[in-house]
């Protein structure tokens, strides 16, 4: 059987249906609880009648994320410019910041809770610890790896360093940098619902919790589709700028 | 007055090497006048390219003095461009945006940039017209077949009106073909405004059909072993190419490069 483009482009969408129905058949066949594994169609129905709430939990939710990933990029570039510029800085800095980035961040929540209050302070705070460091690493690799003959060109001319990283090392990094969002953004998400899970008032990580410990499954459930429907939007923008901006090396997958 | 003026020029690439007495290049002396074209032909590894960073300012000699329009050299030149053997456009640049490059870094342009930039790019356009290009200019690099982008590249090096224009094996990486059509773009270019030429090739044909002066030199340490002056009458066509004046004196320096690979000393490293 020939494999249309056709095919190709609803196939994920295929795949999904697939799932959703051998998930609905599984939980119906052994009469799985509602408490313990819901099935699609009563996550649907609370999906429906919480409409409201969960809405405005996903909200705030992605504003909070937004702001903890903007300041990621100003802070995970300049940091990416500073590391991939400089070797003294590169050997200094990065094996610090690869501990630091170890450490995991459920850890650090309560750590921010004590200096700013349960709130948005740490909802932001996490969602930028969590994802700075892709932007960090990229960036830095984009710099440092910067082929000599295109740096010959302008030295000949007489350029100064700085030249030669704003010019030709910076777009060179785009690539690098447009794939970093995408993995950082579905982190920022990541944070930024682990510190309302833990220490929020807000927002879907605390809609979960609160479903979770009075046992209503199906909403959780629905708060935990909401997040994922968004990382994914938020994923395939990136992915759509991406392609946008950096299609000039991209040139050589176009084949199709 | 000469225009480029080495004197006994040594170079060693570091301290450990200058200690131990192994240069990369020794002794090179030599005169080229303003608006000359000379070639350097040598084998792989001799010390071309290290002659080529000597010239721009890239390095500075252990021994001996350069001096370029009478200045003693300390840095990098601003007053030369240069092509490499790839063409190394930045692949983000349209092929205009790309030979307006020089621009951007070099003064005086550098800041009427933003001001005359109609005037610069109307220049880039002419240029690019000039080689072939026309209907290529707003067109991206990997758009451009490789002969293509090597003549942005060239006309990216003479942008800037530099008085010196270095070529280091710019035409290696191309077929026959398209190597004939850019020696005649490059002789044309040469004819027109008449700056310096300092060429770097393996081919012997390149060098003999476009010099006014060949030089080879010999392998590691580099030395000049012959300085040829080619007498064939310009404009020069082709055809002189099958001609048996041409022909003799490739042989000749053939002759010349084949005794210095034969009897070369070991490569010092």
């Amino acid at each position: 059987m020939k494999i249309t483009r056709r095919m190709e482009r609803w196939s994920p969408l295929l795949v999904l249906a697939a799932a959703l129905l051998l998930w609905q058949l599984v939980v119906a066949a052994f009469s799985i609880p509602e408490f313990i594994f819901p099935s699609p169609w009563q996550i649907a129905q609370d999906f429906a009648a919480f409409k409201g709430p969960l809405l405005e939990a996903a909200w705030k939710t992605f504003w909070v994320t937004m702001l903890g990933f903007a300041l990621s990029i100003v802070v995970g570039v300049l940091l990416g410019f500073v590391i991939g510029s400089s070797r003294l800085a590169y050997t200094a800095l990065y094996p610090l910041m690869v501990a630091f980035n170890a450490v995991p961040k459920a850890a650090v929540v309560p750590i921010l809770v004590v200096w700013f209050g349960i709130g948005l302070g740490p909802g932001i705070l996490t969602a930028f610890l969590i994802s700075f460091f892709p932007i960090t690493v990229n960036i830095a690799t984009g710099l440092a790896t910067l082929e000599p003959e295109l740096e010959d060109v302008l030295r000949v001319l007489g350029a100064r360093r700085w030249d030669v990283l704003v010019k030709v090392g910076l777009p060179r990094s785009m690539p690098y940098f447009y794939g970093s969002l995408k993995i950082a953004i579905t982190l920022a998400f990541v944070g930024t619902v682990l510190a309302e899970m833990t220490a929020g008032d807000s927002g879907i990580g605390y809609l979960m919790q609160t479903a979770g410990s009075q046992q209503r499954m199906p909403l959780a459930f629905a708060g935990l589709v909401t997040i994922g429907a968004m990382a994914m939007a938020m994923y395939e923008l990136f992915s759509w700028v991406e392609k946008r901006t950096t299609g000039w090396a991209h040139r050589g997958s176009q084949a199709d | 007055m000469s225009f480029v003026d080495f004197r006994n020029v040594w170079l060693a690439y570091n301290e450990e090497l200058l200690a131990k007495g192994h240069f990369a290049v020794e002794d090179i002396s030599l005169q080229v006048d303003e608006g000359e074209f000379i070639a350097i032909v040598g084998p792989s590894g001799c010390g071309k390219s290290t002659f080529m960073k000597l010239t721009t300012g890239l390095k500075m000699p252990s021994r001996g003095s350069i001096a370029i329009g009478g200045q003693p050299v300390t840095g990098p030149l601003k007053i030369s461009g240069m092509a490499f053997q790839a063409p190394s456009l930045l692949p983000w640049r349209s092929t205009v945006d790309n030979v307006l490059l020089p621009l951007e870094i070099v003064e005086p342009y550098r800041s009427t940039f933003k001001r005359k930039r109609r005037e610069y790019e109307a220049r880039a356009r002419t240029l690019l017209q000039s080689v072939g290009l026309a209907g290529y200019e707003d067109k991206f690099p990997w758009q451009l077949s490789g002969g293509m982008q090597q003549r942005a590249s060239i006309c990216r090096a003479l942008i800037h009106e530099p008085k010196m224009l270095l070529l280091d094996e710019p035409f290696g990486a191309l077929d026959a073909f398209t190597r004939e059509e850019l020696w005649c773009t490059l002789r044309d270019l040469h004819a027109a405004q008449r700056f310096n030429v300092i060429l770097v090739t393996h081919d012997l044909r390149e060098s003999v059909f476009l010099a006014d002066t060949v030089y080879c030199m010999s392998r590691s340490p580099g030395r000049f072993v012959v300085k040829r002056q080619i007498e064939l009458p310009r404009p020069r066509d082709l055809d002189v190419t099958y001609t048996p004046e041409f022909t003799e004196i490739v042989h000749e320096l053939r002759g010349h490069i084949g005794a210095v690979r034969k009897s070369g000393a070991a490569i010092a490293q």
